[in-house]
C-alpha cells in the first residue's frame, strides 16, 4: 500500500509524481493513525524514529523536534548520528539503523543490537535547514546530556551565541542541575541571554554583567564589548567597568602564559645546553657534534617506537621510559669512541677541536640522513603525554610539563651525581685544577673521556625529549646548537647552576619579546642581548673564578 | 726603501702565486673570448663562471687567514661580511634593472612591488650609482666590523668566546634578512640582474671582465695581506696570536691592532661577496648560513693557516672538490668527505697543504745546507712542484 520511498526518491523524473505524493500523504495519516491507534506497543518516540523512514525532509524535520523533546536517553545518540549520516532507514520494515561510532549497529527505536542491516536501508538524507534544526536540536539536547563535561560544553555554546530562545531551556536545565561547574556554566549562559534580551530589566542586566565578569576571559569580553549601543546608562556603565576589570585581568593571565611559554622553553635550552655545559666546562671542549648527539637520541626514540609498534604495541605508553636509557647508553658510548679516537688529540687547541666536531657532525647528520632517510620520522606521543589541561586561564600541555618535570629531574640527578659521587668529585677536581687533579693521581683522561661520554649521554636523553615537540629529522641537532651555545655562555662556563639560570632567563625573555617584536626579531634581539652582555660579562652570568679558568 | 719593501712583501712563493693568478685571469677571459667555441682550448662561459666563484671564495678565504692565521681570532662569521658586500652589489644590479623588471615599476625592485612596498626603503638610496655601491661594500662589512670588534676586543673576549659570538651574529643576520619586511628580499634575496654599468652581466664579454676583475682583487688583496704580515703591524699580529698578554704588557694596544685587522679583513670578504654576485646572479640570505662560515674556515685550514697562498689554494681545492662531488653519483657522500676533511685536516695535517710542504722543505733545506751546492737545484725542483698545486 505505501509507496517506496526509494522508488518515490527516484521517481522525480517520471509524471506520476503527484499520484505518490497523494500516496505519501495517505501513508502519513495512516501512520499518525497507527500511532494513536496503538499506544502500547509504539510510543510517541518509536512513531518519531519511524519517521525517518519516510524519507521526506518535513517528516525528518518532525521526528527531530519530537526525538528532542522526548527525553528519551537514546534521542542524544540518534540525532548525533543523524547529523554524522549514521543513521539508516529501511523503508520496507519502517526500521531504522544506527551505526555507532565503534561500528555496532542497534535498531534505533529499541537500542537492541543488530546483527544485518537489510541491503534496502539507506542513509536518511538532510538539507540545510535540517541540519541547522538538528543543531540546535543538539544544543538543547546536550544541556540534558548525562555527561557533565557535555553538559558544559553546550552551556559555553549557548553563552556563545546567547539566543533568546534558549532562556527557558536554560532555566529548566539550571533547576535540575546538581553539577557545581555545570552550574556555573548555566549561570553564565543565562547571564549572556538576559544581558542581550531586549525586554529583560536594567537589574538583571547589570548582575548578568557581574557574572560575566566574574567569568573574565576572551568570550566574556567579546560578549561586553559587542553589546548593542541602546543600553541604559546604568547597564553600559558597569559594562565599561567590567571591560576593564576583564582586560587587566587578562593582561595578568597572559603574562603568566608567557610565562609558562618562557618556562617551558627555558627547559628544552636547559636540557639541549646541559650536556654541552659539561663538556665545555669540565673539559673547555668545544663539541660541535652537540646537536647531533641530540639528534641520535631522537632517532633512538623513533627505533624504539617503531619496534614497539611492529611487536609489541601494547607497550607503546612505555615506550619513552624504554627510549631514555638507551639513548642514553648509545649517545654515551659514541661520545666516549669520540672522545677517544679524534678529540684527546686536540685537547688545548679549542679552535681546532670545534673544527674537528663540526666536521663529526656533518658526519653524523649525512650517516642518518643515509639510514633513516632526509625526511621526518613520526615519533608519537604516548597517552599520558597527549592533551592538555586548563589552569584558570592558561593552556598547560602535558608534554610541555613532563619535559619541564623530566629536565628538572635530569639536572637535580646531575647535581647530585657531581657533588655525591667519586667519578662527580674528580670531575670537578679536573674542572678547577687539570694539573693538580692529576698529580692527586686522578686518571684525567679516564675523567675526560667519562665526562664526554656523560655530556654525549644527556644530550641523548635531550634527543628523547625533544622528539616529542620538535620534528624527528637529521637537521634536529643543527636548530639546537647555537641555542645551546648560547646558553652556556651566557650563564657562565663550567657553573651548572650559570646553565639553569641562563637557560630559564633566555627562555623566558625569548617569550616576553615574541608578542612585542614577532617570533625572529624576538630571536634577534636575544641574540644581540647576548652579543653585547659577552662584552660586560665575558665569562658569563655566573663565572668560575680561579687561576685555571682564567688562563 | 720600496725595493725593500718589494723583496720583504714578495718572497719565492708569493712571486710564484701572483704570477699563477695574474696568468689565470689573462689567460681563461682571452681564450674564453677569442677562441672559437670549438676548440679545445677554448674554456667555455660556465666554467669561467665557476673559477670566478671559486676566485671570490679564495679572496674570503684569504681574509680569514689573515685574522686567523697571524692573529688567532677565528671568525665563525665572515660568511656575514661576504653577503653583506654581496648584497650591496645585489642592490646596485636590482636598481638597474629599472622598468625591465616583471612588474615594469621604474623605481621599485620587482619584490617590492610584489610585497606592497609604496616607496623605496631609505637605505636602498644611492644604490642606483655604482660608485655608492662600491663604497657601500667596503663600508657596510667594515662598519659592521668596526663595532663588533670595538666591543668584543675592549672587552677581551677572545678564543672560543669570539668565535661563538660572531657565529651567533651571523645567524642574528640570516634570520633578520630572511624577513620580508626587512626590505632585502627575504627569502628569495636579489637575482634577475640584467646589466652591470651598462654592459649585460650574462654577457660573455662581462664575464670574462669579471673573472679577470676577480683575479686582480685577488692580487690586490694578497699584496694588501702580504704587506701587512710582513710589517712591523704584521710581527706584532703574530705575537698578539701567540701571546696576547705578554703583548698587552710589552705596551702595544692589542684591542687596536686587532680591531684593525678585522675590520680590514671585513672589508676584504666584502669585495669578494660583490664580485660573487654578479658572477653567480644571486645573493640571498642563505649566504649567511653559519655553516657557509666554518665551510670557508676549513679551506684555509686545508691549506694551511698563516701562509696566505695556502689559504687561497685551500679555497679552490675544496670548492674544486665540492663541485665534482656533488655533481656526481657521489653527491650522497660529499657530506661524509668534507665532514672527514675537517677532522682529518685538524687531527693529521695541523699546518695544511702549504704549511706542510713548507716545513718539509725546510727540514729538506736544513739537511741539505751541508752540501750548498745542491741548494740551487732544490729551487729548481721546488718551483714546479708548488705551481702544479697552485
Amino acid at each position: 500500500m505505501n509507496p517506496s520511498p526509494s522508488l518515490f526518491s527516484s521517481a522525480g523524473v517520471f509524471p506520476v509524481t503527484d499520484v505518490l505524493h497523494r500516496f505519501r500523504a495517505l501513508a502519513i495519516a495512516c501512520l499518525l493513525i497507527a500511532a494513536t491507534a496503538i499506544p502500547a506497543l509504539a510510543g510517541p518516540f518509536e512513531d518519531a524514529v519511524a519517521k525517518f523512514a519516510n524519507d521526506d525532509f518535513s517528516d525528518t524535520d518532525e521526528a527531530v523536534s519530537i526525538i528532542a523533546s522526548s527525553g528519551n536517553p537514546q534521542a542524544f545518540a540518534i540525532i548525533n548520528a543523524l547529523q554524522e549520516g549514521r543513521l539508516a532507514a529501511d523503508p520496507d520494515s519502517k526500521k531504522v539503523y544506527l551505526t555507532g561510532t565503534d561500528g555496532k549497529v542497534t535498531d534505533a527505536a529499541t537500542g537492541e543490537a543488530v546483527t544485518e542491516v537489510p541491503a534496502s536501508a539507506a542513509a536518511v538524507r538532510l538539507n540545510n535547514r535540517l541540519r541547522r534544526n538538528i543543531e540546535s536540536a543538539l544544543g538543547g539536547l546536550t544541556l540534558m546530556a548525562p555527561d557533565p563535561a557535555k553538559r558544559i560544553a553546550s552551556a559555553q555554546s549557548v553563552f556563545k551565541s546567547h539566543e533568546t530562545a534558549m532562556l527557558p531551556v536554560i532555566e529548566t536545565a539550571l533547576e535540575k542541575e546538581t553539577n557545581k561547574a555545570a552550574k556555573q556554566a548555566f549561570t553564565e549562559a543565562r547571564a549572556a541571554i538576559l544581558l542581550y534580551k531586549e525586554d529583560a530589566t536594567e537589574a538583571e542586566k547589570i548582575e548578568s554583567i557581574a557574572i560575566i565578569k566574574g567569568r573574565g576571559d576572551q568570550d566574556a569580553l567579546a560578549l561586553l564589548t559587542s553589546l548593542p549601543p541602546d543600553q541604559t546608562v546604568g547597564v553600559a556603565r558597569s559594562a565599561a567597568s567590567a571591560v576593564t576589570a576583564i582586560n587587566s585581568r587578562q593582561t595578568l593571565w597572559s603574562i603568566g602564559q608567557n610565562a609558562w611559554y618562557g618556562l617551558s622553553l627555558g627547559s628544552v635550552l636547559l636540557l639541549a645546553a646541559i650536556g654541552l655545559a659539561i663538556t665545555f666546562g669540565v673539559m673547555g671542549v668545544i663539541n660541535m657534534a652537540h646537536g647531533e648527539m641530540v639528534m641520535i637520541g631522537a632517532y633512538v626514540t623513533f627505533v624504539v617506537q617503531d619496534v614497539i609498534r611492529t611487536s609489541y604495541p601494547g607497550l607503546f605508553d612505555y615506550s619513552l621510559l624504554m627510549a631514555v636509557p638507551l639513548a642514553f647508553i648509545v649517545a654515551g658510548l659514541l661520545g666516549i669512541v669520540i672522545e677517544r679516537t679524534i678529540i684527546r688529540f686536540l685537547y688545548g687547541r679549542p679552535l681546532e677541536t670545534l673544527l674537528a666536531t663540526w666536521g663529526l657532525s656533518l658526519v653524523l647528520q649525512q650517516a642518518v640522513r643515509t639510514m633513516f632517510g632526509p625526511t621526518n620520522r613520526e615519533v608519537g606521543n604516548p597517552s599520558w603525554m597527549s592533551g592538555a589541561f586548563e589552569l584558570g586561564q592558561l593552556t598547560i600541555t602535558y608534554n610541555r610539563l613532563w619535559i619541564l618535570c623530566f629536565t628538572l629531574a635530569v639536572f637535580a640527578i646531575l647535581l647530585a651525581m657531581l657533588r655525591y659521587t667519586s667519578i662527580g668529585l674528580e670531575m670537578r677536581a679536573v674542572t678547577q685544577n687539570r694539573r693538580m687533579a692529576a698529580s692527586m693521581g686522578i686518571a684525567t683522561s679516564r675523567v675526560d673521556a667519562l665526562t664526554f661520554g656523560l655530556g654525549s649521554g644527556i644530550a641523548g636523553i635531550a634527543g628523547v625529549a625533544l622528539s616529542q615537540i620538535d620534528n624527528v629529522s637529521p637537521n634536529l641537532g643543527q636548530s639546537y646548537i647555537i641555542d645551546s651555545f648560547m646558553v652556556v655562555v651566557f650563564g657562565g662556563v663550567g657553573n651548572l647552576w650559570g646553565t639553569l639560570v641562563g637557560a630559564f632567563s633566555l627562555g623566558i625573555a625569548n617569550k616576553f619579546l615574541e608578542p612585542v617584536a614577532g617570533a625572529v626579531l624576538g630571536k634577534i634581539a636575544i641574540l644581540v642581548l647576548i652579543i653585547l652582555f659577552i662584552q660586560k660579562r665575558p665569562r658569563g652570568l655566573f663565572a668560575l673564578k680561579g687561576r685555571a679558568i682564567e688562563a | 726603501m720600496t725595493p725593500h719593501f718589494l723583496t720583504r712583501t714578495l718572497d719565492r712563493s708569493a712571486t710564484i702565486f701572483l704570477l699563477i693568478v695574474a696568468a689565470v685571469g689573462i689567460v681563461i677571459p682571452l681564450s674564453n673570448l677569442l677562441l672559437p667555441a670549438d676548440s679545445p682550448l677554448q674554456v667555455p662561459t660556465y666554467l669561467m663562471a665557476l673559477f670566478g666563484k671559486y676566485v671570490c671564495y679564495a679572496i674570503l678565504a684569504l681574509s680569514i687567514d689573515l685574522i686567523w692565521g697571524y692573529c688567532g681570532i677565528l671568525s665563525l662569521g665572515h660568511g656575514a661580511f661576504f653577503a653583506l658586500g654581496g648584497y650591496a652589489m645585489g642592490m646596485y644590479l636590482m636598481r638597474q634593472i629599472g622598468s625591465r623588471g616583471v612588474y615594469g615599476n621604474p623605481l621599485l625592485p620587482d619584490f617590492m612591488v610584489f610585497l606592497n612596498y609604496k616607496a623605496l626603503p631609505w637605505y636602498w638610496y644611492g644604490f642606483d650609482m655604482f660608485w655608492f655601491a662600491a663604497a657601500m661594500v667596503l663600508i657596510a662589512p667594515g662598519i659592521l666590523a668596526f663595532v663588533f670588534g670595538w666591543l668584543t676586543f675592549r672587552s677581551r673576549v677572545s678564543g672560543v668566546y669570539l668565535s661563538i659570538i660572531t657565529q651567533a651574529m651571523t645567524y642574528a643576520l640570516l634570520l633578520a634578512f630572511f624577513r620580508n619586511d626587512f626590505g632585502f628580499g627575504g627569502n628569495n634575496g636579489l637575482t634577475d640582474f640584467k646589466d652591470i654599468l651598462g654592459f649585460n652581466v650574462q654577457a660573455d664579454g662581462t664575464r670574462a671582465a669579471l673573472f679577470a676583475l676577480s683575479c686582480l682583487a685577488l692580487i690586490v688583496g694578497f699584496l694588501v695581506c702580504r704587506a701587512i704580515v710582513t710589517s712591523k703591524l704584521g710581527k706584532v699580529l703574530i705575537a698578539i696570536r701567540d701571546a696576547e698578554s705578554r703583548t698587552r704588557f710589552l705596551g702595544y694596544r692589542v684591542e687596536s691592532y686587532k680591531l684593525f685587522v678585522f675590520t680590514l679583513s671585513a672589508c676584504m670578504a666584502g669585495v669578494a661577496g660583490a664580485l660573487y654576485v654578479p658572477q653567480v646572479g644571486i645573493i640571498n640570505p642563505g649566504e649567511f648560513a653559519p655553516a657557509n662560515s666554518i665551510e670557508a674556515v676549513i679551506w684555509v685550514a686545508v691549506g694551511g693557516r698563516g701562509t696566505l697562498v695556502g689559504a687561497a689554494l685551500g679555497a679552490v681545492v675544496v670548492n674544486y672538490a665540492k663541485t665534482v662531488f656533488t655533481s656526481g653519483a657521489l653527491a650522497p657522500y660529499w657530506l661524509f668527505m668534507l665532514g672527514a676533511l675537517f677532522i682529518l685536516v685538524t687531527l693529521l695535517l695541523p699546518k695544511g697543504i702549504i704549511g706542510t710542504f713548507n716545513a718539509w722543505s725546510e727540514s729538506r733545506k736544513a739537511s741539505s745546507n751541508a752540501n750548498a751546492d745542491s741548494a740551487a737545484a732544490e729551487d729548481g725542483v721546488t718551483k714546479p712542484h708548488l705551481a702544479e698545486k697552485a
